[in-house]
C-alpha cells in the first residue's frame, strides 16, 4: 500500500504559488525547496519519514473507542475516509459556536471530549499531535486553502498584526525576516518564508514531531521572549494567519525540516 | 539509508539561530541613557568609556553577545558561515563616522524603524516579552558597546 515514493511526493514541496489575497503579496514557496537533497528524500520516502510515527499513532487513537463507546472512526470512518481532505486544507476554519477561528488540533481536542467522552487532551501533547499529523496527513498534496474574506478578514488582520509585533529582548517580529529576507543566510541557516504546509513537521533538531505552535515558540526563545502558552486565542490568531500565507502550497504533512 | 540518515544529522547539528545564553548572568548594569542627534549620531562613548578593539572583535563573533556575523559579513577569515541578511561591513569606517555606527548599534531602529537589527542598547523598560533571564538588561553592555565600536572604527 505504501509505495518508496509517489509522485504526489516528490512534487509536494516543490509547489510555488501566487498569492492572491488582499492580506499578502508576493510568491509563496515551501521550506521544502530549502533542504538539501538528503532532507528532501527523507521526507518523500514514508520509510524513511520520522514524522510517519506521529502519523501511525494517530491512526491507532483515531480508531480506539472512548469512554462514549465511539470513536473518531465511527463518524469519520475507518483511517478516516469519510473525512473531506479539502476540508482540512481549510483549516483554521471559523467556528460556528464561538465565530472564531479553531484550529484543526483544536477541533480533535474538542471532538475528543464533546464526541467521545474522553478527558481532554492537552495543546500540542504528544496524543493531540498524532491525532493532527495523522488527519491533516490525509490531505497530504491537497492545496492550503484558508478563507481570508467575509467572517474571517477580521482575524486575518489580527493574526497578521500578531506576526509583525516586534517582541523579546532582540526586539524582533516574525516578518522582518520571514517576510524581508527569506532565502537568504542568517549564518549557516537559510531564512524560511515560515510557511505552516509541513506542520505538524518532524523538527530534526527536536528529534521528533512538532506543532506550528510549538515552533513559534521556539522562535520567540531564539529572540529571548517569554513563551506563550499554547492552544492560546493569540495562537490561534496567528495560526490562521500564517496557514492563510501559505494559501497555494501543498500540504506535505508530516514535513521534515531542520 | 542509515547513512544518509546519519548525513543529515551531522548537518542539522550546526543550525539553530545561534543565540544562546551563558550559565550565569553577571549582575544587572544601571542603563546608561544616551542622546543621539537629530542627523543621527551619537559622539559621546556610553557612560564615557574607552572601548577596546580586540574585545570588540570576539563580541562580534560571540554568538551570545554581538553575533555580527549572523547577519553581517566580517573581515573575520577564521569563521565560517557570515550571514547575508545585512550589509557587508568591511571597510565600514571609511563610509561612516564614529558617532554614526555608534548610532547603529546602540538602536538602528531610531533611524530606521523597519530594521530588523536588534538594538544593542535600547532602554529595558521599552521592549516587550522579554524572556525573565533578560528582563532589566540591554543586549551589550555600555564597556561592549563601545568595544564594537572600537573594533569597527579599525575596519577601514
Amino acid at each position: 500500500m505504501m509505495k518508496l515514493k509517489t509522485a504526489m511526493l516528490m512534487g509536494a514541496g516543490l509547489s510555488v504559488a501566487l498569492s492572491c489575497t488582499s492580506a499578502f503579496s508576493g510568491e509563496v514557496f515551501s521550506g521544502y525547496t530549502l533542504l538539501k537533497q538528503e532532507t528532501r528524500e527523507m521526507q518523500d520516502d514514508d520509510f524513511m519519514n520520522l514524522g510517519m510515527e506521529a502519523v501511525t499513532k494517530g491512526a491507532k487513537l483515531f480508531s480506539t473507542k472512548g469512554k462514549n463507546e465511539k470513536s473518531c472512526a465511527t463518524c469519520h470512518g475507518e483511517g478516516g475516509k469519510k473525512l473531506d481532505p479539502k476540508r482540512i486544507a481549510q483549516y483554521p476554519v471559523l467556528d460556528a459556536k464561538t465565530q472564531r477561528p479553531i484550529t484543526l488540533q483544536q477541533r480533535i481536542i474538542n471532538e475528543w471530549t464533546e464526541q467521545l467522552g474522553n478527558a481532554p487532551l492537552k495543546y500540542e501533547s504528544g496524543d493531540a499531535l498524532a491525532l493532527e499529523t495523522f488527519v491533516r496527513n490525509l490531505a497530504r498534496g491537497q492545496v492550503v486553502n484558508v478563507q481570508t474574506d467575509g467572517a474571517m478578514a477580521p482575524f486575518i488582520e489580527q493574526g497578521k498584526k500578531l506576526f509583525e509585533a516586534r517582541s523579546g529582548h532582540l526586539n524582533m517580529a516574525c516578518n522582518l525576516c520571514h517576510d524581508h529576507h527569506p532565502g537568504q543566510k542568517l549564518r549557516a541557516q537559510t531564512l524560511s518564508q515560515g510557511q505552516t504546509n509541513g506542520f505538524p513537521t518532524y523538527r530534526l533538531a527536536n528529534s521528533k514531531v512538532i506543532g506550528t505552535q510549538t515552533r513559534i515558540n521556539q522562535c520567540f526563545k531564539s529572540v529571548r521572549a517569554e513563551k506563550q502558552p499554547v492552544g492560546s486565542e493569540a495562537f490561534a490568531l496567528l495560526e490562521l494567519y500564517m496557514n492563510a500565507h501559505g494559501n497555494g502550497l501543498k500540504i506535505e504533512t508530516p514535513a521534515v525540516r531542520f | 539509508m542509515m547513512l544518509k540518515k546519519s548525513l543529515v544529522l551531522t548537518a542539522v547539528a550546526c543550525l539553530g539561530l545561534p543565540m544562546v545564553s551563558m550559565a550565569e548572568e553577571p549582575p544587572i548594569e544601571a542603563y546608561k541613557a544616551w542622546t543621539a542627534t537629530k542627523d543621527h549620531t551619537i559622539w559621546a562613548p556610553l557612560g564615557g568609556l574607552k572601548g577596546d578593539p580586540a574585545k570588540g572583535r570576539k563580541l562580534a563573533i560571540a554568538s551570545a553577545k554581538g553575533n555580527c556575523l549572523a547577519c553581517h559579513e566580517l573581515p573575520i577569515p577564521e569563521e565560517g558561515f557570515h550571514g547575508e541578511v545585512g550589509p557587508n561591513l568591511s571597510g565600514l569606517a571609511s563610509r561612516y563616522t564614529e558617532g554614526e555606527i555608534r548610532m547603529r548599534i546602540v538602536d538602528i531602529q531610531v533611524l530606521n524603524p523597519a530594521s530588523l537589527m536588534p538594538p544593542m542598547y535600547k532602554n529595558p523598560a521599552e521592549l516587550k516579552n522579554v524572556a525573565k533571564k533578560y528582563v532589566g538588561r540591554t543586549i551589550l553592555t555600555a564597556q561592549e558597546v563601545e568595544d564594537v565600536v572600537a573594533y569597527l572604527m579599525t575596519l577601514k
